[in-house]
């Protein structure tokens, strides 16, 4: 989703709409605004129980994000980012668990937190590509969670840290039901995280980022330090997960080993991928695709009448099978099928019109 | 230009197609009265169909759903039919957090019964009390769920660890004086109530080595060698099956047979024997490797064929659930299934959310049914059985010996024996209504 301004022919834009169009900050604080409204109105029709898919979804979301942009325009592979939300979510369960910190600053240590853990672990990738990459971060990705069984009595074992959710602040009503609250908490958190990497993906770094993506030693000849933004993509990415782990346990009120095992990780990887790699709204379909997968493929195996075993096993087959397909034969994924459409439809648009004329 | 339209359109094709797919018809009210229609009450489970707790607990739900399927063709609940919607949690505490969320706001229950486990069920308990869901009959004995003040819809009902601990610890002290004791136990309430219960009657020389394992776990040989290196010449599991079967396999191959005792959740014979052929590839098998254990019950054993609740309950099963073998956790589903038929009588035609809670706090205690003990229900206890009896796996059987025991899970209250006989079944197998 890049968007290179041609250089050749830079416009003028006049008025409110002009600046909207023309600096990237005033657009994504637009949309940032617009999304809000548009999110508060959505979660008011929706039931209870989507409003907590709504939230489930804001915390893929932000985690697939910052993957999608790891992986997209900084051209690095992680199959460890459940690890990483683990981080997150831990630190927010002790923080908000054991020391009663509120739930804004222990979201911004989480984020903090995983962003250092993220530190080391983004200079090691650095300087691995390709397979050695994704065996890297995958050994992380299944060394982490147990740790907390290496210290049950700080970080409860198989049994996990538990919290009490945040319940809807008395000046919404007592009418207002507490899944709704922790969906507009997820949804902020999305948002916030969709503003800064669309600012990031459109800035130098964003541009530097995907210099180092297409030819790594081009860039370098052109001055670009490629270990450190390689290693400042994948801290930002972390920063991400660690804020999505966060929400998380906001929303699910535990963390605990058994949400995050390894086939998260390759979730989060095909979400990435089928929803199209380098794009925000990519990361959107993704999120849709992490919530609703495992209703459906338990709803067909129940059709079906499968076993238990194969019906507690198929979203993770189904993913692989997408995944593979997706990688084969459609590598742009939803999001490139999206834009291949839109860009048709303008041209019989414009076609329709010139030929008005 | 054309990439900011197209990123426009993309931004609003993604928001559209997502609440177009997602979007539900308005917000729901939970309210008194959910989950009850003229003809059915439906409630819901969290249950481990796959996952490490699964073997022998995957009856369990089916047993009772049997049992429903019973009384309903026998006329229901005040012509009400009772139905059982059960979903795998995994044994996972964050999949049961999802499958309760699912029943309560998707499939809109009536309450929750029989949330299977300790380590899931205590995810979920603040949930369902803030949303005024009906709790029963947990099936887990933790003691947290005796807490009527402050968490009123949720009710126990099998016996809890601390009180079969303290039960297990009077026998051994009584029957074992002067050994050494080593105690394996699931590292959660399951395993720390019942450690609690036996530390309670044992004095505390006794217990030489006290060692938790993580459910999940594949191997118990730290713990089993710890509990060997001790000299423990008794050995107590607070485990379920799957890790009675391991430790029992460990123990043998490390030449290790100390006098055994199980809790109740861990010992059914047919369960175990099973696990014991899958864990040692087809080597052991049978019950040889816990013969002579001690354990407790509160139930009639399945093997006791001449008592008339078993043969209740295997004539349902026959009918109804002839595919699962017959054992205890058949008869652990099918007596659960009594007593929410027991509550739902004595909640009356106008069944509501707040109407079965006050039905069980003030009726509870005087119901008879499969248990050998009375229950411990009121305004502020909602335990469950009050007491078990101790046992004995002889013959690959489990034999109960002497009186049942009843006492209070609070340190130091006694044990006095429950002389009361159990009664029979009602003629038509159906708890009549009051």
């Amino acid at each position: 989703m890049s968007s290179q301004e041609t250089a050749a022919h830079p416009r003028r834009w006049n008025g409110l709409l002009g600046a909207v169009r023309g600096s990237t900050l005033a657009r994504s604080l637009a949309l940032l605004f617009f999304g809000g409204i548009a999110l508060v109105v959505i979660s008011e029709l929706l039931s209870e129980y989507r409003n907590l898919q709504l939230a489930e979804g804001g915390y893929y979301f932000a985690v697939l994000a910052g993957l999608t942009m790891l992986i997209g325009s900084s051209g690095q592979i992680s199959l460890g980012h459940g690890a990483l939300m683990a981080v997150g979510a831990y630190a927010v369960a002790l923080l908000v668990g054991d020391e009663h910190w509120p739930l804004f600053a222990a979201l911004v240590a989480a984020v903090v937190a995983t962003a250092l853990v993220g530190v080391p672990l983004g200079a090691a990738a650095s300087r691995l590509r390709g397979p050695y990459l994704a065996g890297v971060t995958l050994a992380f990705a299944v060394a982490l969670p147990p740790l907390g069984n290496r210290f049950p009595e700080t970080l409860g074992g198989e049994n996990g840290l538990t919290i009490t959710q945040p319940t809807p602040p008395s000046g919404l009503g007592s009418g207002f039901p507490p899944e709704r609250w922790l969906a507009w908490i997820a949804c902020a958190g999305a948002l916030i995280v969709a503003f800064v990497l669309y600012n990031l993906m459109r800035s130098g770094v964003g541009r530097s980022l995907r210099a180092i993506r297409d030819d790594e030693v081009a860039a370098s000849l052109c001055g670009l330090h490629v270990g450190r933004n390689l290693t400042l993509a994948f801290v930002v990415s972390a920063a991400c997960a660690g804020l999505a782990g966060g929400l998380l346990v906001v929303v699910l009120g535990l963390a605990q080993p058994g949400a995050f095992p390894l086939k998260l990780s390759l979730a989060l990887l095909s979400g990435v991928v089928i929803g199209g790699q380098g794009s925000l709204v990519g990361a959107v379909w993704g999120a849709a695709l992490l919530v609703l997968l495992p209703n459906w493929t338990t709803d067909i195996a129940h059709s079906f009448s499968f076993s238990t075993n194969v019906s507690s096993n198929l979203p993770l087959a189904v993913y692989g099978v997408m995944l593979i397909v997706a990688m084969l034969a459609w590598p742009s994924g939803i999001q490139g099928g999206v834009r291949v459409l839109s860009s048709r439809l303008r041209g019989v648009l414009r076609a329709r019109r010139d030929a008005a004329r | 230009m054309k990439k900011s339209a197209t990123r426009g359109v993309g931004w609003l094709g993604a928001i559209a197609a997502i609440v177009v797919i997602v979007a539900g018809c308005g917000s729901s009210n939970s309210n008194n009265t959910e989950g009850v229609t003229s003809s059915s009450i439906t409630f819901g489970s969290h249950q481990p169909l796959t996952g490490p707790a699964a073997p022998g607990y995957d009856e369990i739900a089916p047993a009772s759903e049997a049992f429903f399927k019973y009384v309903n063709a026998h006329g229901g609940v005040y012509g009400r039919k009772v139905n059982l919607v059960y979903k795998n949690d995994e044994y996972n505490p964050t999949q049961t957090v999802n499958v309760v969320h699912q029943l309560v706001l998707q499939e809109k229950v009536f309450g929750i019964f029989e949330g299977l486990g300790t380590p899931t069920h205590t995810k979920v308990v603040g949930y369902l009390n803030a949303s005024k869901v009906p709790d029963l009959f947990v099936a887990s004995g933790c003691p947290c769920w005796d807490n009527g003040t402050a968490q009123p819809y949720t009710f126990g009902w099998q016996t809890n660890y601390t009180i079969e601990g303290k039960i297990l610890g009077q026998y051994i002290a009584q029957h074992f004086a002067g050994k050494k004791v080593g105690v394996l136990y699931q590292d959660d309430d399951f395993g720390q109530g019942g450690l609690a219960g036996l530390k309670d009657e044992l004095p505390s020389s006794a217990i030489v080595s006290a060692q938790p394992y993580q459910s999940g776990t594949t191997t118990l040989a730290p713990q089993v060698t710890a509990i060997k290196s001790a000299g423990a010449e008794v050995m107590v599991d607070f485990t379920v099956p799957i890790y009675t079967a391991i430790a029992q396999l460990t123990s043998f191959t490390l030449g290790y047979s100390p006098q055994l005792a199980v809790s109740s959740v861990g010992i059914d014979p047919t369960t175990v024997a099973s696990l014991l052929k899958t864990v040692s590839k087809g080597k052991a098998s049978g019950t040889g490797l816990i013969e002579g254990a001690i354990t407790t019950g509160y139930l009639p054993p399945a093997n006791e064929l001449n008592n008339p609740w078993i043969s209740l309950f295997k004539k349902v099963h026959a009918e109804y659930d002839s595919s699962a073998p017959f054992d205890n956790n058949v008869v652990f589903g099918m007596a659960n299934a009594y007593t929410l038929v027991q509550a739902l009588q004595a909640a009356g035609k106008d069944l509501t959310r707040e109407g079965i809670v006050k039905a069980i706090e003030e009726d509870g205690a005087k119901w008879t049914g499969p248990g050998i003990v009375p229950f411990r229900y009121s305004k502020t206890q909602h335990g469950g059985y009050a007491g078990v009896s101790v046992g004995k796996v002889v013959g690959g059987k489990i034999i109960l010996l002497g009186h049942p025991l009843v006492t209070e899970p609070t340190s130091g209250s006694p044990i006095t024996p429950y002389t009361l006989a159990q009664p029979a079944p009602p003629e038509s197998g159906v708890p009549p209504a009051p």
